[in-house]
C-alpha cells in the first residue's frame, strides 16, 4: 500500500513537466503567438483581441498560474475555432478512438504472445523466421501503406468490407465492428510485431534456466513447459506493451485519417489546421496522462506475475 | 526498450567485441542487404535530376491519373504530374530529413546524457524532463510542434528531433554511469586530466558503438514520421514533393488511381527497411554474444 501511494506520487512530477512542456511549447515557438493562433488573414486589431482573449498580455508566470488551476479543477478551456468547450469536443470524438484503441489492444494480446512463444519454441525453425520477417516488415512498412493496400484488396477489390468511415455502436454492433476491422488490423500489425520480438526474446532466455531443464526431465509437454516460461517472461513483455503504448496512441491518429473515421486524432489535425491550440493542448495532455497511467498500472502488475516481488 | 539499452551498456565496457575490419560484411548479410538498399536510395536522391524523366513541379492536366506508361513510369496524378519523377525527387526529402533528425538528436542527446551521468546536481532535472518528453507520443508532440512553427523542412526536422532526443539522452546516460566508474576514466581523472578532455578521449570513443545503433534506428523513425506529417498535412510544405505529401494527394483518388499511393508508399517502405537492416545488422556485428542467443 506504501509503495502503491509512492507509486502514485512520482506520477506527479512527469505531469508536472508535461504540462509545462505543453503550456510552453506556444511561447518557445518564434514570434508572436497570438498571431500565430489567428492565422495569416487577420487584422492587427483581431490580433491584439485575440490576445487579451487568451490573456497572452499577462505575465507569463501568472498565464501559467491561470491555465494551471483552471485545468486541475478540469476545465480544458473553450475551442478557439467552434468556441465549444474543448471537453464538449472531446466527449463527442472519444467512441472511435477507444473503440479503435481497445480492439486494438485485445487483438494483439491475443495474437503476439502466443506467436511470439511459438517463435521462440522453435527457434531457428521456419516458423520463427516467418516471425521475425514479419516484424522486421511491420517495422519498415508505414502504417497508411499496409492501410491503404488493405482498403484497396478488401473494400475494393473483394468488396468485403466498409470502405472507410465509422459506425456508431448506438447504430448496431455488427456494423460497429465491421468498421472497425480494418483500421484496427492495420494499426495492429505495428504493435503485434514489436510485442512478439519482445515475447520471443524473453522466452527464448527463459528457456535456458535450470528450472525448465528439470521441468523437461520430469517429463512435462511442450505446452506446460511453456506456460512456465512464458510466467516467468511476463515482466519484460508488460513493459513493453506498456511502452508501445506511445506507438500506439500515435498510430491512432494516422489510422483516422487513412480509414477517414472522426476520432480524436482527427480532431487534433483539423485543429493543427486551424490554429487551434487549447485542443491540441488538452489532446497532448490526456493522450500523455492515459501513458503514464497505463504504465503506472503495469508496474503494479508485476506484483501479480511474480509474487516474490516486495514493494 | 530497456533491454535494448542495457544489452548496449554491456556492450561498451567490453572493447574486444569492437570491430576493427570488413571482414562482417560477408558474415552479415542483414547488413550488407541493408547498406545495398540504401546506397542504391542515395544514389537515386542524389542523382534526381538526371534520372527523373519530367519535371517533378509540372502539372499537365491532359494526363490526369494515368496508370503506368512508357511515358509515366509510375503514371501521373490528379493534377497529371509525373509520379516517378515526384517520387525520384521525393527521396530527397526522406533521406535529408533522416539524416538530419539522427544526428540532431545524436549530438542534443550526448551532450545532455554525458551532463545528466557525470554532474550529479544535473541528473535529476534533465531526467525529469526527459521522462515528461517520453510520456507525450512522439508522433502528437511533433505535430504539436509543427502547429506553432510555420511549415519549411527546417522546422519538420526540429519537430521530428525532439521527441526523438530523451531516447539517446537515457542511452548516454547509462552508458555514463557505468563508464564513469572504469579505471581507466578514473586513471585519467587522478593525474589532472580536465573533465572535457576525458569525456571527448575517453568516454565519447567508447560508445560509439551503441550509439551508432541507436542512431540508425533514430533515422529509419525520422523518415517514417516526416512521411506520416506530410501525409496528415501538417509536415513539408505541400509544394515540395515529398512520399508523404504525394500519398496524402492520392487519398481521395484510392479507388481509380491506387497507383499515386502505392509507388511512393514502395520507395518509403524499402528506404525504412533498409535502414532498420543495416541497424538490426549493426547490432549483430557489434555484439556478437546477441546474434547468437536472439
Amino acid at each position: 500500500m506504501a509503495y502503491l501511494l509512492r507509486r502514485l506520487l512520482a506520477t506527479f512530477p512527469v505531469m508536472g513537466v508535461v504540462a509545462v512542456i505543453v503550456f510552453m511549447l506556444i511561447h518557445l515557438s518564434p514570434g508572436d503567438p497570438a498571431a500565430l493562433i489567428a492565422g495569416d488573414l487577420a487584422t492587427e486589431e483581431d490580433i491584439a483581441n485575440l490576445r487579451v482573449v487568451l490573456g497572452l498580455d499577462q505575465p507569463l508566470i501568472q498565464q501559467f498560474y491561470i491555465w494551471l488551476t483552471r485545468l486541475l479543477s478540469g476545465d480544458l478551456g473553450v475551442s478557439i475555432f467552434t468556441q465549444v468547450p474543448v471537453s464538449q469536443l472531446l466527449a463527442q470524438r472519444l467512441e472511435p478512438t477507444l473503440s479503435i484503441a481497445v480492439l486494438t489492444m485485445g487483438l494483439t494480446l491475443i495474437l503476439a504472445v502466443p506467436l511470439g512463444t511459438l517463435a521462440a519454441h522453435q527457434a531457428g525453425k521456419w516458423i520463427d523466421r516467418c516471425v521475425m520477417v514479419f516484424s522486421v516488415m511491420a517495422f519498415s512498412l508505414p502504417v497508411f501503406l499496409i492501410g491503404y493496400l488493405l482498403i484497396y484488396t478488401f473494400s475494393i477489390q473483394l468488396n468485403w468490407l466498409p470502405v472507410q468511415g465509422y459506425s456508431r455502436i448506438a447504430d448496431g454492433l455488427w456494423p460497429w465492428f465491421l468498421s472497425l476491422v480494418l483500421p484496427c488490423t492495420n494499426l495492429a500489425l505495428v504493435y503485434i510485431a514489436l510485442v512478439t520480438r519482445m515475447t520471443r526474446a524473453t522466452v527464448l532466455e527463459v528457456l535456458q534456466e535450470d528450472y525448465i531443464r528439470t521441468a523437461r526431465a520430469k517429463g512435462l509437454g511442450a505446452i506446460p513447459v511453456l506456460m512456465h516460461a512464458l510466467r516467468n517472461a511476463a515482466i519484460p513483455i508488460a513493459t513493453t506493451i506498456g511502452v508501445g503504448m506511445a506507438l500506439l496512441i500515435g498510430g491512432v491518429v494516422v489510422t483516422e485519417t487513412v480509414f477517414a473515421i472522426p476520432g480524436v486524432g482527427r480532431l487534433v489535425i483539423d485543429s493543427v489546421q486551424r490554429h487551434d491550440y487549447p485542443v491540441i493542448q488538452s489532446v497532448l495532455l490526456i493522450s500523455a496522462g492515459v501513458y503514464v497511467l497505463v504504465n503506472l498500472m503495469i508496474d503494479l502488475s508485476y506484483r501479480f506475475f511474480d509474487p516474490r516481488i516486495q514493494y | 526498450m530497456n533491454q535494448k539499452i542495457s544489452i548496449a551498456a554491456d556492450l561498451a565496457l567490453e572493447p574486444e567485441y569492437r570491430v576493427h575490419n570488413f571482414r562482417w560484411l560477408r558474415k552479415n548479410p542483414t547488413l550488407a542487404v541493408g547498406s545495398v538498399m540504401l546506397i542504391a536510395m542515395i544514389v537515386i536522391a542524389v542523382a534526381a535530376p538526371w534520372i527523373a524523366t519530367h519535371d517533378p513541379l509540372e502539372i499537365d492536366p491532359m494526363v490526369r491519373m494515368q496508370g503506368p506508361s512508357t511515358e509515366h513510369h509510375f503514371g501521373t496524378d490528379a493534377q497529371g504530374r509525373d509520379v516517378f519523377s515526384r517520387a525520384v525527387w521525393g527521396g530527397r526529402v526522406s533521406l535529408t530529413v533522416g539524416l538530419s533528425v539522427a544526428l540532431l538528436a545524436s549530438v542534443i542527446g550526448i551532450g545532455l546524457g554525458l551532463i545528466a551521468g557525470f554532474f550529479q546536481w544535473a541528473d535529476g532535472l534533465i531526467m525529469r524532463v526527459m521522462d515528461g518528453l517520453m510520456a507525450i507520443p512522439g508522433i502528437l508532440l511533433a505535430i504539436a510542434l509543427m502547429a506553432v512553427t510555420r511549415a519549411s523542412l527546417l522546422t519538420v526536422i526540429v519537430a521530428i528531433t525532439v521527441p526523438e532526443i530523451p531516447r539517446v539522452v537515457r542511452l548516454v546516460r547509462s552508458l555514463s554511469l557505468t563508464l564513469r566508474e572504469q579505471l581507466y576514466v578514473q586513471a585519467a581523472h587522478s593525474v589532472g586530466t580536465q573533465l572535457p578532455v576525458i569525456l571527448i578521449r575517453h568516454v565519447l570513443p567508447n560508445m560509439m558503438a551503441p550509439l551508432i545503433v541507436q542512431g540508425s534506428f533514430v533515422a529509419a523513425s525520422a523518415v517514417l514520421i516526416e512521411a506520416s506529417l506530410s501525409f496528415l498535412g501538417v509536415g513539408v510544405p505541400a509544394t515540395i514533393p515529398s512520399w508523404g505529401n504525394m500519398m496524402a494527394e492520392g487519398r481521395n483518388f484510392v479507388a481509380v488511381a491506387f497507383h499515386i499511393i502505392l509507388y511512393p508508399g514502395l520507395l518509403l517502405a524499402f528506404t525504412v527497411l533498409s535502414i532498420n537492416l543495416i541497424g538490426d545488422g549493426l547490432r549483430d556485428a557489434l555484439d556478437p554474444r546477441l546474434s547468437r542467443q536472439l
